[in-house]
């Protein structure tokens, strides 16, 4: 059941993408701008998180999440250490993500030629 | 009949104003079927997720975390399968028929890092690799980062966290 609310919430999230690029008629660059950003407001108004509990994969692979992990970290420190803490905990969960695509591409940009 | 387009199609823009141009390449573009579109990207961007869960459930299982918990390392998985994936130069051939479908899942982010960095190999690697990594990617950082400021802001300013 977990992976079929996955796949139409997930798929669900890029519909609603492919609808920016073809209706909206927008770059790419600002579709995802756009997501991260409602992803961001939705965690902010405590939307997110349930979302996640429905539909898990479905919620953390869009690119929606990374900016719901954003401001998580950033209330989760803003909880813990006042506001400071709303700098300081920004990338407190996202790392994971951040880190790991600049370390991939970094390490693949040093074994592989361009195609193309 | 093909020849005579593509011959007023060399020579016209020449002496056309780039309104007229507009209007002239507008006309000439195909016509993309919003809804089929939509389908495809439904249908792979779902299958993305549908990946994602199944890893998910493995963390979970293996590692006994629960489903927050298992988040992190899931995407993790997923932008290494996006790097192999673009490495080896399928991501970009799926991408282009699946449209947003890959790109708005975690894994396009990595591909769009990705292909930057080796990309711009050629030019060295602090300045082509370090410098145009986040070209693409940047934007979507940028506006994550300061929209949840913001979110946080509020929420110090309602009193709801501190």
């Amino acid at each position: 059941m977990q992976y079929l609310w996955a796949f139409i919430v997930g798929g669900g999230i890029c519909l609603i993408g492919q609808l920016l690029f073809d209706v909206a008629k927008l770059t790419p660059a600002h579709t995802m701008a756009i997501l991260v950003v409602a992803g961001a407001v939705i965690d902010g108004i405590g939307w997110y998180e349930p979302l996640i509990d429905f539909a898990g994969a479905g919620a953390t692979v869009p690119i929606t999440s990374f900016g719901n992990s954003l401001v998580h970290g950033a209330l989760t420190e803003l909880k813990r250490d006042g506001w400071i803490g709303v700098i300081t905990g920004i990338f407190e969960v996202t790392s994971a993500g951040i880190s790991a695509a600049i370390i991939f591409s970094f390490l693949a940009a040093l074994v592989v030629k361009p195609k193309g | 009949m093909a020849t005579k387009e593509a011959q007023r199609g060399a020579y016209k823009p020449l002496s056309m104003s780039p309104k007229e141009y507009k209007a002239f390449a507008k006309n000439r573009e195909p016509a993309r079927s919003v809804f089929k579109n939509c389908v495809r990207a439904f249908v792979i961007g779902g299958l993305v997720c549908l990946i994602g869960q199944g890893v998910q459930q493995f963390f979970m299982a293996a590692f006994h975390m629960n489903e927050r918990q298992a988040g992190n390392p899931t995407v993790a998985v997923m932008i290494l399968i996006s790097v192999i994936l673009t490495c080896l130069g399928v991501y970009d051939k799926i991408a282009q028929w699946a449209g947003a479908g890959t790109a708005v899942p975690v894994t396009g982010f990595a591909n769009a890092m990705c292909s930057a960095a080796i990309e711009h190999r050629s030019e060295g690697l602090v300045l082509g690799v370090g410098a145009n990594m986040f070209k693409l990617a940047g934007s979507v950082i940028v506006f994550g980062v300061v929209a949840a400021f913001f979110v946080g802001i509020v929420h110090w300013l309602l009193g709801l966290g501190g």
